[in-house]
């Protein structure tokens, strides 16, 4: 408990934007077999730093097999509202679930440089307190910490639906599962909030056997991964309308709500149209009636290559789809970046007009049957893949495996974990910087990035930027 | 013989306490801001301190209002004042120990400010803060006018529940409503979590000196 509340927190985006930049990056390495046990880099990120872009320190954990994924803070700016009533919360503690093995870590990073474990949950635990499995997106909210999970209960995930459960912010004892009524939902992945506003948006991805041994392709070709966005009165715990983008529409993934608590819209990026292999992001708001309502705002066309270049899995299409498996969304609900994880593309599109995009920016790195080098000459495996920008929206990271198994499938000659980086110009646009290029250790791959003091995928604000 | 303390102290004492419960963020007057900003409307701000002040009362008189018909129990008094300064201190004690935070008044729908400030009022103890004042004064009206019919002793205590409630919900109104006008209008949001301090244990700690003073005057007249 602070005295004051934690100088990371931001009453309005605008302030987070004008506030210190990242000292560090927090980012997840992940053994893809299970041979070693995964960790979290810490990562320097000062500017004129002898360790600029270097890892500085590693939490490694004692167990092997978790596979981390994504993860998330302890606190966020939503603690300024007075009606969360927690007001005094350090930001200090990673929470790190095992998407595989259900166990999650909680990393007290206050001192980043002496990072270490605060607090295991066994899967056990987590099994018995909430009937879920598979532990994914982590955000800070209202009644503590929500955690959605990709699997239900029993061996494979598939006994009851999954779901999001609820942990205290203080303690990290798992509180129970938080839905009340979750109508049509029966898949999960991502999910996010407008506070003030009361609402939630919760997404889709599959099963656990859709996608734990590798990405099912009968599955996918008959339709049968996630394409809907569930959303929900928030405190309520209700569902209170299923969005079906139309079963084509296959893996309705990140949802990115504007960050400006007063917009009543946001994002959702689509991986693959299975009836023309494009990937698709739409833009969904609320109407005047108070009924969620979306359109296909951006669609991004395949690249038509020889099979003989292409991996097994997608020689029978002559195809590179370009696979759109993250989106994020700078602070000034400005520009949203998709990451084309397929193609080997990270494209930068002006959302200022939410319902038409406007691509301003596009950086090739990676890629199937490309493979295109870091221009530091240095290889870049798989595609550009989670993607995380700084406050200020001036820097933009990413890293490039997406999960052990499909890495594996769509890119079967390639192994290694990367992150870079991209300077923004001044009016959008996007340049791969030469001196920012994070090498993982042998053995290991890369996924998700957290930014010291938030960043623009966690921080949920109360104010308006004003 | 002097009077131990004075009506006007102890009405001092409502109005401070207004003061020290409305400069509180947890009380509140955030939520104005936040409204203002939000519906984008000056008119916003005012009506979103009127559902905090309303919440806010309903919890002060809904804590002083028993208390008022128990001091129909005259013979009784010293006792009523000493059980009452024991619970007081018990549940600043209380918060002194859980120094966690309710979590049932997260699910409070955020447009729900009535309700929200009702039962944050009630979770921190904010009504028992007054009962010892109230008490007070109770008596020392009880001693100024002389020993009335029970039945009109009863009537007055009531009316000065209701007085005592008004008062300090007005003073806490006024408090947080400039602060709240002055960072809508002049400081801007920067300053919210600039002007918010970890008041818990304080706030603690007074409930403990309040129901001590209201033990220690119930002891030593009036």
């Amino acid at each position: 408990m602070n005295l004051r509340p934690d100088p990371t927190f931001h009453a309005s985006p605008k302030l987070a934007m004008e506030a210190p930049v990242e000292n560090y990056a927090f980012t997840v390495m992940l053994s893809p077999d299970g041979s070693q046990s995964d960790g979290i880099a810490v990562i320097d990120l000062k500017e004129g730093s002898k360790t600029y872009g270097q890892i500085v320190h590693q939490v490694i954990v004692p167990n092997k097999g978790d596979e981390f994924h994504h993860f998330g803070w302890n606190a966020c700016s939503s603690a300024l509202s007075p009606l969360s009533g927690h007001a005094f919360l350090e930001r200090r503690y990673l929470i790190v679930p095992g998407i595989r093995s259900s166990r999650i870590y909680v990393i007290d990073v206050k001192d980043p440089l002496k990072a270490h474990i605060h607090k295991t949950i066994e899967p056990e635990e987590l099994f018995a307190k909430t009937g879920y499995s598979r532990p994914h997106t982590i955000h800070c909210g209202p009644e503590g910490i929500y955690v959605s999970c990709l699997g239900g209960g029993g061996k494979d995930g598939t006994d009851g639906p999954p779901g999001i459960f609820i942990m205290d912010c203080e303690t990290f004892e798992i509180i129970g599962q938080y839905e009340m009524d979750r109508g049509k939902q029966d898949k999960h992945y991502d999910f996010w909030w407008n506070l003030p506003q009361d609402y939630m948006v919760s997404s889709e991805w599959g099963l656990p056997p859709q996608f734990e041994n590798g990405i099912v392709a009968e599955d996918l070709l008959s339709n049968k991964y996630g394409h809907s966005i569930h959303f929900w009165d928030l405190r309520a715990r209700k569902n209170i309308q299923t969005m079906d983008f139309g079963e084509n529409h296959q893996m309705a993934l990140e949802v990115r709500p504007a960050h400006d608590p007063t917009k009543s819209y946001g994002f959702c990026g689509v991986v693959v149209d299975t009836t023309n292999l494009q990937g698709a992001i739409f833009t969904w708001w609320r109407d005047d009636d108070g009924v969620w309502q979306s359109k296909k705002t951006i669609t991004i066309d395949p690249r038509p290559e020889d099979p003989a270049n292409l991996p097994p899995l997608l020689q029978g299409f002559g195809a590179v789809p370009p696979l759109v498996t993250d989106i994020d969304l700078s602070l000034d609900d400005k520009y949203l970046y998709v990451a084309c994880w397929g193609l080997g593309e990270m494209h930068q599109y002006d959302v200022s007009d939410p319902m038409n995009p406007k691509l301003v920016g596009k950086v090739e790195v990676g890629g199937i049957a490309k493979g295109a080098d870091h221009p530091n000459g240095k290889p870049f495996a798989y595609g550009p893949q989670m993607v995380e920008i700084s406050r200020d929206g001036k820097r933009v990271y990413w890293t490039n495996s997406l999960y052990s198994t499909w890495d594996d499938q769509f890119y079967p000659d390639d192994e290694g974990g990367q992150m870079v980086m991209a300077d923004v110009g001044e009016n959008g646009g996007l340049t791969l910087n030469k001196d920012f290029y994070v090498d993982f250790p042998k053995g290991l791959r890369s996924h998700q990035i957290r930014l010291e003091g938030g960043d623009c995928s966690t921080d949920s604000f109360c104010y308006p930027s004003v | 013989m002097p009077e131990l303390i004075s009506m006007a102290a102890l009405w001092w004492a409502v109005i401070f306490s207004g003061f020290y419960h409305g400069i509180n963020p947890g009380m509140g007057w955030p939520l104005a801001v936040s409204a203002g900003l939000m519906e984008r409307n000056h008119r916003a701000l005012p009506k979103a301190l009127g559902m905090l002040a309303l919440g806010h009362f309903l919890a002060m008189i809904g804590i002083l209002l028993p208390f008022s018909m128990m001091m129909f129990l005259v013979q009784w008094e010293i006792e009523i004042r000493i059980g009452a300064g024991l619970l007081v201190i018990a549940m600043g004690v209380y918060l002194l120990i859980n120094r966690r935070h309710p979590k049932f008044l997260a699910r409070v729908h955020p447009a729900r400010l009535a309700l929200w400030s009702f039962l944050a009022a009630m979770a921190h103890g904010a009504g028992l803060m007054l009962v010892p004042i109230f008490l007070g004064i109770c008596a020392v009206g009880a001693n100024e006018t002389g020993h009335l019919a029970a039945q009109s002793l009863m009537g007055s205590n009531v009316m000065t529940a209701f007085l005592v409630a008004a008062v300090h919900t007005f003073a806490m109104t006024v408090t947080g409503g400039i602060i709240a006008t002055i960072i809508y209008f002049w400081l801007g949001l920067k300053f919210l979590s600039k002007t918010w301090f970890n008041l818990d244990i304080v706030w603690a700690l007074s409930l403990v000196l309040v129901g001590a003073f209201g033990i220690y005057a119930a002891m030593n007249g009036p």
